[in-house]
């Protein structure tokens, strides 16, 4: 069938709200994270390409533009850093991961001697060493995530929240280099 | 050609009218075909009782095509023509196929030309002319659609076609001109591991995270999924394009050449021995020991005898190699081994008892073979093409799969910048900004690859393309945002837009073989027939199984949401109905296919606010179903 132009009118709306509304939930840090799954799962149901196959090719296209705004949007709120980005995005505040460099020389130290340990362990080849660091860097995390939901959904200090987010986003170029660690051992 | 189920105007087809659809396993080795009938999935025979279609196609010198097993029984006397195992050139490069001098082909490089943006695909020599592997592979997919079509007496709607999970854009690409060249309407491209846990899932109504371990004649896959509540989620695929079945029928060659002293060989002796080495391999799978001969077309007799032990000892790394990709997927999905359900054995060469002792012994439980590895694909497949055909509608299950490998562009000193990363779960569209590199820069060259590393040069180039018109700036005051969309057969296209001015380019990925869209519509007219009056008849046919198809949607979702609509805009939608109605008893494809159009446009607000209202429905509804947990 030729293709026609859509004028997608008033599913803009929705189409266009934010990832929360979307998926039915309160704008928060703090998320019910089973309750996610069975939204995305009820709304993939409705929206999936799979129920629109058989169906004429401007539904096809619309069941995508769905169906890749709620995988959007699930990737985005399941992940506690993207979640935390976008909240503050929400609030209109940048976290400028990129741009600003001015963290704390404690961390930054800390950092640096987390990297060593991580090319140390792949050097030597040992598995249960980087093992290890990956569950410390795990905790880690944790840890930093809560003090960032504490900033967002508590004391609303969003520019606080910023700092935790660059710190957040060390920590998991730390976890990817530990997989590709785990990678290198492994070829 | 079937008549054509035309309903009566004003009157909804019947709902639960059976729209003919087939699920087909493309596999390196062999071919199948399976649809779903009276609710259960079966594979179709030939009318010789053959479930399994050799993947093998002969060219004759009288441009004769043989398809299967008489190609098969012709592959040593013919080695040249006589092409097998294709799959593994599908969407490859002659760089990509390596080295060469073992195989019996005249290898073509072909170069970029036609429509593609794409590095080149290799093409074969034959007695028939220059063949590229999308259409040999066309000629499998066609045999499968002709045995379909005299096995349920009518046109087929649509297929879901198979390919690996580890299948990179190019290939699958190239899987999907291969079925429009053999006439097929492809409803879906599924990821092979995908549709055995489809077959797996279905019938054992099973619950958790399962492995599916699938190891085809030429491909390697492994994915992890989570069944749960009727959905059937990938979290990770892994695995290697180019190992399979094949590569352990290599190591037994070699081992008859290096046993023996033999020199080079010519085609003919290396696909006798390549046929030897298969037999052996299958025979070992419940002997200790197995005996090889065959004689050369020097006159030299092989005669060998092979131990399981040997062959277990020469293609230990072989099997080791399946072991990487298996934790690879393992840590994508952030799972232990041990956290396993169950491990679906997928693929002919999961019979050879080595590979099904490394899998034990890396999960700690005996995998799953309960149905036939061969055929377990072909079954899923036809399950989901029923549901997509429309054929299902009461029995909810949703299926969501995963790219398997990143996509990204390469930036400045050759380094890839991911932008959708693999595992990610699809349709998914994902953007990025970048900017230029030198002032007053007016061109921007976006070169598209996929692959892990990062290294441009370590990666699949699949296509080149420029945005032109920059308005000239300083260096790094553009703003050219870059979107890539990857759709539900996981296809990509990629767009760039230059923020500021508001330049555009884009660019669907297909690689090149020498075959251009125009030449593929050419074919596929070709293939039906040569009278123009058959291809008009079609063209007419084939606009109004569309309309009708619409005329049908249209009046289901009347009848169900035709409270969305205010009275003018009802009225407005009748009569666009009525216009098309009117066209439909006429014999001008064109004249349908405007009106169909006219329909559509005039529906599309209709779909979007109704679309609206299920996504609504899906939020609230909820609620009684946490009940229920």
């Amino acid at each position: 069938m030729a293709a026609s132009p859509i004028d997608l009118g008033s599913a803009k709306t929705r189409l266009q709200q934010d990832f929360f509304q979307l998926f039915g939930l309160t704008a928060r840090f703090q998320l019910d994270s089973t309750l996610l799954d069975q939204r995305y799962r009820a709304l993939q149901t409705q929206v999936h390409p799979d129920k629109f196959a058989h169906l004429p090719e401007a539904e096809r296209r619309l069941s995508m533009q769905w169906a890749t705004r709620v995988n959007e949007g699930y990737q985005m709120l399941r992940s506690p850093i993207s979640r935390g980005r976008y909240l503050l995005k929400l609030h209109g505040v940048d976290t400028q991961e990129e741009t600003n460099t001015a963290m704390p020389v404690d961390f930054l130290i800390e950092q640096m001697e987390w990297r060593e340990a991580v090319q140390e362990a792949m050097q030597a080849r040992e598995i249960s060493v980087l093992e290890a660091l990956e569950s410390r860097l795990s905790h880690q995390t944790r840890v930093l995530q809560e003090q960032l939901g504490d900033k967002i959904d508590v004391a609303q200090d969003y520019i606080a929240a910023a700092g935790d987010v660059r710190k957040l986003r060390f920590l998991e170029k730390l976890a990817e280099e530990i997989a590709s660690a785990f990678d290198e051992i492994d070829n | 050609m079937a008549l054509l189920q035309i309903s009566e105007p004003g009157l909804s087809t019947l709902p639960h009218q059976h729209r003919l659809a087939v699920g087909i396993d493309l596999g390196t080795t062999n071919s199948l075909v399976a649809t779903v009938r009276n609710g259960i999935s079966v594979v179709l025979n030939d009318a010789d009782g053959r479930a399994l279609l050799p993947s093998v196609v002969r060219y004759l010198p009288d441009g004769e095509v043989q398809v299967g097993e008489g190609a098969q029984v012709a592959q040593n006397e013919d080695p040249a023509n006589t092409i097998v195992s294709v799959k593994r050139f599908m969407g490859r490069g002659l760089r990509d196929i390596g080295d060469v001098s073992g195989s019996p082909y005249r290898f073509v490089d072909s170069a970029s030309t036609g429509s593609g943006q794409g590095p080149g695909m290799v093409q074969l020599r034959t007695v028939a002319g220059v063949k590229s592997p999308v259409e040999v592979s066309a000629e499998i997919l066609k045999q499968l659609r002709l045995r379909a079509e005299a096995a349920l007496g009518g046109e087929l709607v649509g297929a879901v076609i198979t390919v690996p999970a580890y299948f990179d854009d190019a290939q699958r690409q190239a899987t999907k001109d291969a079925a429009k060249l053999a006439g097929l309407n492809v409803l879906r491209l599924l990821n092979e591991p995908t549709a055995a846990a489809i077959a797996y899932g279905l019938d054992n109504a099973s619950e958790g995270v399962y492995a599916v371990y699938d190891l085809g004649g030429g491909t390697f896959d492994i994915s992890i999924l989570r069944l749960s509540r009727g959905v059937f989620e990938v979290l990770a695929a892994n695995g290697d394009s180019a190992l399979g079945g094949d590569d352990f029928d290599h190591r037994i060659y070699c081992w008859v050449l290096e046993k023996n002293n033999l020199p080079p060989l010519g085609a003919h002796d290396i696909r006798l021995l390549l046929t030897r080495a298969r037999a052996a391999k299958e025979e070992l799978s419940d002997h200790a020991e197995t005996r090889i001969t065959a004689v050369l077309s020097s006159g030299e007799v092989i005669d060998n005898v092979l131990t399981q032990h040997d062959f277990h000892e020469m293609s230990r790394n072989l099997v080791a190699r399946t072991m990487q990709p298996l934790r690879r997927a393992l840590r994508d999905a952030g799972l232990k081994a041990d956290e396993i359900k169950g491990v679906v054995m997928v693929g002919g060469a999961t019979r050879m008892p080595q590979v099904q002792h490394a899998v034990a012994e890396f999960f700690q439980q005996a995998p799953l073979t309960n149905l036939d590895p061969d055929k377990v694909v072909a079954l899923g497949a036809a399950i989901q093409a029923n549901v997509l055909a429309g054929n299902r509608s009461g029995d909810d299950w949703l299926l969501l799969d995963v790219i398997p490998l990143s996509l990204g562009i390469e930036i400045m000193g050759g380094l890839t910048e991911k932008i959708v990363p693999r595992n990610s779960t699809i349709p998914t569209a994902r953007a990025q900004e970048f900017t230029t590199f030198r002032d007053g820069q007016t061109t921007l060259s976006v070169h598209v690859v996929q692959g892990e590393r990062e290294l441009v040069a370590d990666c699949r180039s699949l296509a080149r393309f420029e945005l032109r018109g920059i308005p000239p700036m300083v260096a790094g005051a553009a703003r050219i945002r870059v979107t890539f969309q990857v759709d539900a057969d996981g296809l990509l296209s990629v767009s760039a837009r230059e923020m500021t001015s508001g330049v555009e380019a884009s660019v669907v990925v297909k690689p090149s073989y020498g075959l251009s869209d125009d030449e593929i519509s050419r074919m596929l007219q070709d293939s039906f027939s040569h009278a123009e009056a058959d291809m008009r008849a079609r063209a007419l046919s084939e606009a109004k199984v569309e309309a009708e198809r619409l005329l049908e949607a249209v009046a289901a979702a009347l009848a169900e949401d035709g409270g969305l609509l205010s009275a003018q805009e009802r009225a407005a939608v009748d009569a666009r109905m009525d216009a098309l109605r009117a066209r439909l008893a006429g014999d001008a494809a064109s004249a349908v296919k405007m009106a169909t159009d006219g329909l559509n446009l005039a529906t599309a607000q209709f779909a979007a606010r109704r679309m609206d209202a299920s996504v609504k429905r899906a939020l609230t509804g909820h609620r009684l179903d946490e009940l229920d947990v």
